[in-house]
């Protein structure tokens, strides 16, 4: 057998992608309203430049920039805004939305000028331009990666096709799909901080992905695709990266700092249909899976699309006890209802049994956990810091480094909720360090 | 904004992840049990049923104790957990196979009782209660922990057992006919089989290491501790004259005789009172295992496992503190 390239710690898990990743990626038609969340990528939310009332063209401004980390919002369909104000979320305090009737009479969209040979500003403007965020989940600006610190060289720049999460498909899709938009991103970021080299990254369950983007890039000199080996988080940056490149991000650094960019397969498929085709970020692809689903699948579907017309999508929701969660199994936020809008960050909702497995037990020091964290944590240790209020040691010893991946839940044979004992530290620390 | 319609169905809501191993407390705690069973079979082989006896009484009075404390300090009754059930077995397994079937109720009550409970419980102690129940009883009746029954297997069967010793005991007081390898009676054999005296689940070399391979393979205990443990025994054994009054043992005598097996293998590597990272079960063993040669070669006692684990146990959270994992990217 191979060896394929990995890192040191994390988990084997049931993959489930049998569900989904046989099938093609099909358009849903726009829903009878949207709901348009502003704060959809990492620092501050755009600011809101339409009123109620007004009518609007898919594909039209409706929020602006709020300072450098921040991105533009579009209208996921034509018709009438009907309200802007607070929406519930599932994490934290309700948020700023807008709220859009649809048109169905109007099916034309509003697009920016394709670009040809664009310049590494003119490619960063556009991404600012097209609302262009990390899709994989975090949601920083692209613009703003693209933009690395002056001082720093970027070697590499790297798509990140592990999608190492379970159940998702959205990234394998793509790169089957819609290879060549892929390649072309990969391009493109590559030209807008000078990379030198591009590497194209899936894990080892993906292998028709990985022969379809050898074919395509095999022209390219300085395109490689890399194979890396079925483990979770593969996916997470600094994972990655020290699985294809043997470097370590230095601790609460950036991949810059040792020379790296790198995004995710949908981003780099936006950034390319933002750049050749105009198209502004208004749609995405989800991976709606799960136990009982009857016709599970891969959707494009518009920003703002509500969750419920998701499950319609695929057959309704089964009886029984369920969990429904935005995102993968491992890292994904389980929702109280059906209501809430895809957003840009949005990759999967999973439909899963619900569990009633013990939890917050003692911790038996089995050493499990730090066993499987990826980042050298011991989190046993910084769950109890937690627990017992000790922030100083709590930061002493690594939690901001935490990168939520839960393989240390996930082990831990007392059930405890580690990851949620963590997040709260480090929010912790936030507020005391303002 | 619209209010939100009540939901026409109610999910759960949990932190992530959303996916979970599947072990649990009683599982770890039950493959133990299953593993400890090989010995407890060997041990009723060789001494027959006040063996099973011993051990029942043990695991009994440990599981009760924990009922009724965890009962009378209002807190949830987790002895299906199996965790005091280990404790009661193992501390049966310590003790001699003729000891009266008070002394283990004894000794589970007061290693629950002061070696678990008395720390906060399941998770908290410092020291590994079946090892606490047992330096108890040791120290509180001394003649009847150093008693020792023939194997029903042995040619000393019938032997009285005053007269009678373990390999190790034998040694120590150079009683040459029960030394291995001196006259024939006992061999080195004997000790990897089980034929020779001793407590009860200490005795069969070939059962302990059944069961140690077991929860390796399950991946409940680590290689590093029983390697280093029983390494540094031997090679300590090898290197280091016996005191001049004592017979001197081969290394592979030292290593199969007394209760080392037993220790490295299942107590040196409970999870609550030893170090958590591989460095740290390193430094924990060879700890525990220059402590057992020294006290085997020139202490008072023939053995000194047991101690060596208790005292290595004090050091865990130093070992701990200073063996923590270098954190990515630092």
């Amino acid at each position: 057998m191979p060896r394929f390239l990995t890192f040191k710690g994390g988990v084997r898990l049931s993959e489930y992608k049998e569900l989904t990743e046989g099938r093609k990626i099909r358009d849903l038609p726009p829903p009878d309203r949207v709901v348009v969340p502003l704060a959809q990528n990492a620092g501050s939310p755009p600011q809101p430049v339409v009123e109620k009332g007004q009518e609007v063209e898919e594909g039209e401004v409706i929020a602006e920039p709020d300072g450098t980390v921040s991105s533009t919002l579009h209208a996921p369909v034509s018709g009438k805004i009907a309200a802007i104000g607070d929406y519930p979320v599932a994490a934290g305090p309700p948020d700023q939305a807008i709220e859009i009737e649809t048109d169905p009479g109007k099916t034309s969209r509003r697009l920016l000028s394709p670009l040809t040979d664009p310049t590494p500003d003119e490619i960063r403007s556009r991404a600012l331009e097209a609302g262009i965020v990390g899709l994989g989940g975090a949601g920083f600006p692209t613009q703003v990666k693209l933009a690395p610190p002056e001082d720093a060289e970027i070697e590499y720049a790297i798509i990140n096709g592990a999608e190492c999460e379970p159940f998702l498909t959205v990234d394998y899709r793509l790169m089957l799909e819609e290879g060549r938009r892929v390649i072309d991103g990969l391009k493109l970021m590559m030209a807008a901080v000078g990379a030198g080299e591009g590497i194209i990254a899936v894990e080892a369950n993906k292998m028709e992905a990985f022969y379809k983007l050898q074919a395509l890039a095999h022209r390219e000199s300085d395109i490689r695709v890399e194979i890396l080996r079925v483990k979770y988080p593969q996916g997470g940056e600094k994972q990655l990266i020290a699985a294809l490149l043997g470097r370590e991000v230095p601790a609460g650094g950036l991949p810059a700092e040792v020379g790296c960019l790198v995004q995710n397969v949908a981003t780099a498929a936006a950034l390319a249909a933002a750049v050749r085709e105009g198209q502004p970020l208004i749609e995405r692809v989800v991976t709606v899976a799960g136990s009982g689903l009857k016709k599970p699948g891969n959707f494009r579907v518009r920003i703002g699309t509500p969750y419920r017309s998701l499950v319609e999508a695929a057959g309704g929701l089964p009886e029984g006890e369920l969990k429904i969660v935005s995102g993968g199994p491992m890292m994904g936020v389980a929702l109280a209802g059906l209501d809430e809008p895809v957003v840009k960050g949005t990759s999967g909702l999973l439909v899963l049994p619900a569990d009633h497995r013990p939890r917050n037990l003692p911790c038996l020091r089995c050493g499990d956990c730090l066993r499987a964290c990826p980042m050298g944590l011991v989190p046993s240790d910084l769950g109890t810091l937690v627990e017992q209020e000790r922030w100083d040691e709590f930061a002493e010893q690594g939690g901001r480094d935490c990168i939520e991946c839960g393989c240390c839940a996930y082990v831990c044979s007392s059930g405890r909720d580690l990851v949620q004992l963590i997040k709260l530290g480090k929010e912790e620390l936030k507020k005391r360090e303002k | 904004m619209a209010a939100r319609k009540q939901p026409e169905r109610l999910f759960q809501v949990t932190p992530a992840p959303h996916f979970h191993s599947g072990e649990t407390i009683p599982r770890v705690m039950w493959a133990v049990v299953i593993s400890l069973a090989p010995a407890l079979l060997a041990g009723l082989y060789f001494f027959g049923w006040r063996s099973l006896q011993i051990s029942v009484t043990a695991v009994v009075a440990a599981v009760l104790t924990e009922a009724a404390i965890q009962r009378l300090r209002g807190r949830p009754v987790t002895v299906s957990d199996g965790s005091a059930a280990v404790a009661g077995l193992l501390l049966a397994f310590n003790l001699p196979p003729g000891v009266p079937l008070w002394l283990p109720a004894v000794g589970a009550v007061f290693g629950i009782a002061v070696g678990k409970h008395a720390f906060g419980g399941l998770g908290q102690n410092i020291f590994n209660p079946a090892l606490v129940g047992r330096v108890f009883v040791m120290h509180s009746w001394l003649g009847t922990m150093t008693t020792w029954t023939p194997p029903r297997t042995s040619l000393y069967r019938g032997v009285d057992a005053l007269t009678y010793a373990t390999p190790l005991g034998a040694a120590k007081e150079a009683v040459e006919s029960l030394v291995p390898g001196a006259d024939g009676l006992v061999s080195t054999a004997d000790m990897f089989w089980g034929n020779i005296g001793g407590c009860i689940g200490e005795t069969s070399a070939l059962a302990l290491l059944l069961g140690g391979a077991f929860l390796l393979w399950r991946g409940y205990i680590r290689w590093q501790t029983p390697v280093s443990f029983i390494a540094a025994v031997g090679i300590l054994a090898w290197l280091l004259p016996a005191s001049e009054d004592a017979l001197a043992l081969t290394p592979l005598q030292h290593i199969l005789g007394g209760g080392l097996l037993l220790g490295a293998i299942f107590m040196a590597t409970d999870m609550v009172t030893t170090p958590v990272t591989g460095t740290g079960m390193l430094i924990f063993g060879t700890g525990c295992g220059v402590i057992t040669a020294l006290i085997r070669l020139y202490g008072g006692f023939p053995e000194g496992v047991c101690y060596s684990i208790l005292i290595m146990n004090a050091f865990t959270p130093l070992i701990d503190r200073y063996t923590r994992p270098r954190i990515f990217g630092t």
